[in-house]
């Protein structure tokens, strides 16, 4: 399959805040080797009795982003949180098959330690009650991370596109802010701890157009220190920020290929019909 | 009456009544801070903090052991109730299963319902028998029993109020679970922890049944934890049954300053919490 950018940056759904981005999209694609970063391999989950997920098997490349599109209720939000293991502390819940992090099972490694590998950003933003400051520090903090604090806090929010706006009210109450930036707030939080993973799920939902686009242009930026597997309800985000897009329906993934083969040349009936919105 | 009448008749009668129950419910409380504001705000002098209490039929005199000897008896029996408390209300909220807690929720909850008298007599039964004596210790004990299961209950449900979204944020960063409620769960519900924790220290400092028979009551200075302790409550109820004039005007006096007490530690209470409510919304 011939994967032709260009049509891809002329879709008519593309954000014109995002042309900027045309280059880096490129630049992150090209960089998207045969190397897999995480990997599910028939992968089963179940709530009690009710099988969620079933057979999932996907391999993520490292600093590509993956998006993982699907009507509510597919198991696309179930899948993400068996990657750092946040399923667990659900009750009654089990997994089956494998998760695969560089290579070794995740179930393998302390679950401390591969969350701290694998963060997340969740679909409302859940910044702690502490100051900015105290949010971004506390991720270094329990992990014993080594280095001027100030500068850790300082390069994190960044990374997280949130420096200007909150320099100067650093000890201010992170629920000070709007929404938007308290999501990137908790995206600057996340990579505080340099993760090599990052789990987003459907973290613009809550958010308006523009602090929408802001979050875009991020996950674009943060693409070059880590890999980025995102949730998202939105079929165009899909198609602006990912290199791979992968479709859930009924807790089967049904599709998994480079984003505009999925969008453009769906092989699957159901594919195509979602994402022409004839359903879901 | 047609239909139309009956039903305004019924709609005034039933607001009536509303009113009218809620004006006894707070004239109630006005009648007796009146009451106890009038009578003990006039027998309330200089030598009631500074004074020991006098002989039976003697004028004059102070409870300075019994304010000294209530501080001490709540200030253990907070020491021994409110750890115990919060960290099984921890136990409740972020580590037990389904049916352990139920059981356990459900027990503390009779433990509440337990009338004091009874919270004295276990107490007289476990500790002042065996030591063969009244003292501090016994009455902290059962001051103790009645206080656990309030801080318990109290806690288990702020930390209930905190969102799961937030346990997820710092286990995502990769925090253990402890260090998750250590860190993020119990900051973010401390104030009202705190207020529970506040307005149960207040009630039991209120409490006279289980002290009668553990704490007992002493005329003089208690040294330590040892002996017969005299407190306010009981000292209220001595002297309000004696035959002494003098005795009763002391009772109301003792009676105003143990309410001035709670008031006091509820305002305190209601602070905190407007506080820490405030702080969080930024």
């Amino acid at each position: 399959m011939s994967v032709d950018k260009e049509k891809m940056a002329t879709a008519p759904q593309r954000n014109i805040s995002m042309a900027s981005m045309e280059t880096l999209h490129s630049a992150g694609a090209q960089q998207t080797g045969l190397a897999t970063k995480i990997e599910a391999r028939n992968l089963n989950f179940y709530y009690g009795t009710y099988k969620a997920l079933s057979e999932i098997s996907l391999a993520v490349a490292p600093n590509s982003v993956t998006a993982l599109i699907g009507p509510s209720g597919c198991g696309k939000s179930t899948f993400l949180r068996t990657l750092n293991r946040i399923s667990e502390t659900i009750k009654n819940t089990r997994v089956e098959g494998e998760v695969l992090l560089d290579g070794v099972s995740i179930m393998d490694s302390d679950v401390t330690a591969l969350r701290r590998r694998v963060g997340m950003v969740f679909q409302r933003p859940n910044p702690f009650p502490k100051s900015i400051f105290d949010n971004i520090a506390y991720g270094p903090r329990i992990n014993g991370m080594k280095g001027k604090m100030d500068e850790l806090v300082e390069n994190a929010l960044r990374r997280g596109a949130l420096w200007e706006e909150v320099k100067d009210k650093l000890n201010k109450s992170a629920y000070a802010l709007s929404g938007g930036q308290q999501q990137r707030l908790c995206i600057a939080r996340a990579m505080a701890v340099e993760p090599e993973v990052i789990l987003m799920d459907e973290p613009c939902s809550a958010l308006d157009p523009i602090a929408t686009a802001k979050i875009e242009e991020l996950i674009f930026n943060i693409k070059s220190q880590t890999t980025v597997v995102i949730v998202t309800h939105n079929m165009q985000q899909a198609a602006r920020i990912a290199d791979k897009t992968g479709f859930f329906l009924m807790g089967k993934m049904i599709e998994f290929g480079p984003t505009d083969v999925i969008f453009k040349n769906p092989s699957k009936k159901e594919t195509e019909d979602y994402i022409t919105g004839r359903f879901g | 009456m047609s239909r139309l009448a009956w039903r305004n008749f019924v709609n005034n009668v039933m607001l009536s009544l509303t009113a009218v129950c809620t004006f006894l419910t707070v004239s109630t409380l006005f009648l007796i801070l009146g009451y106890l504001v009038y009578n003990g705000g006039k027998s309330l002098d200089w030598n009631f903090f500074t004074q020991l209490p006098k002989g039976p039929g003697e004028v004059g005199g102070g409870m300075a052991n019994a304010i000294v000897g209530t501080a001490k008896l709540v200030g253990l029996a907070s020491v021994i109730g409110i750890p115990i408390g919060f960290i099984a209300g921890i136990y409740l909220s972020e580590f037990g299963g389904i049916t352990f807690p139920f059981i356990i929720r459900y027990i503390a909850d009779l433990l509440n319902g337990v009338p004091s008298i009874v919270v004295g007599i276990f107490a007289y039964a476990v500790v002042v028998l065996p030591l063969k004596h009244f003292s501090a210790w016994a009455g902290s004990v059962a001051l103790a029993v009645m206080l656990i299961p309030v801080v318990v209950r109290n806690t288990e449900q702020f930390l209930q109020s905190v969102p799961q979204s937030l346990r997820e944020g710092a286990l995502s960063l990769g925090a253990s679970k402890w260090r998750t409620i250590v860190t993020v769960v119990v900051p973010a519900s401390i104030s009202g922890i705190l207020t529970g924790i506040i307005l149960g220290v207040a009630r039991i400092a209120g409490e006279t049944a289980p002290l009668i028979f553990t704490s007992f009551g002493n005329q003089f200075w208690s040294s330590g934890f040892n002996e017969p302790t005299s407190s306010l409550p009981v000292m209220v109820y001595n002297y309000a049954i004696s035959p002494y004039d003098d005795w009763h005007r002391q009772a109301w006096a003792a009676g105003l300053v143990l309410l001035a007490l709670v008031l006091v530690s509820n305002i305190l209470a209601r602070g905190i919490l407007a506080r820490g409510v405030a702080a969080n919304r930024g």
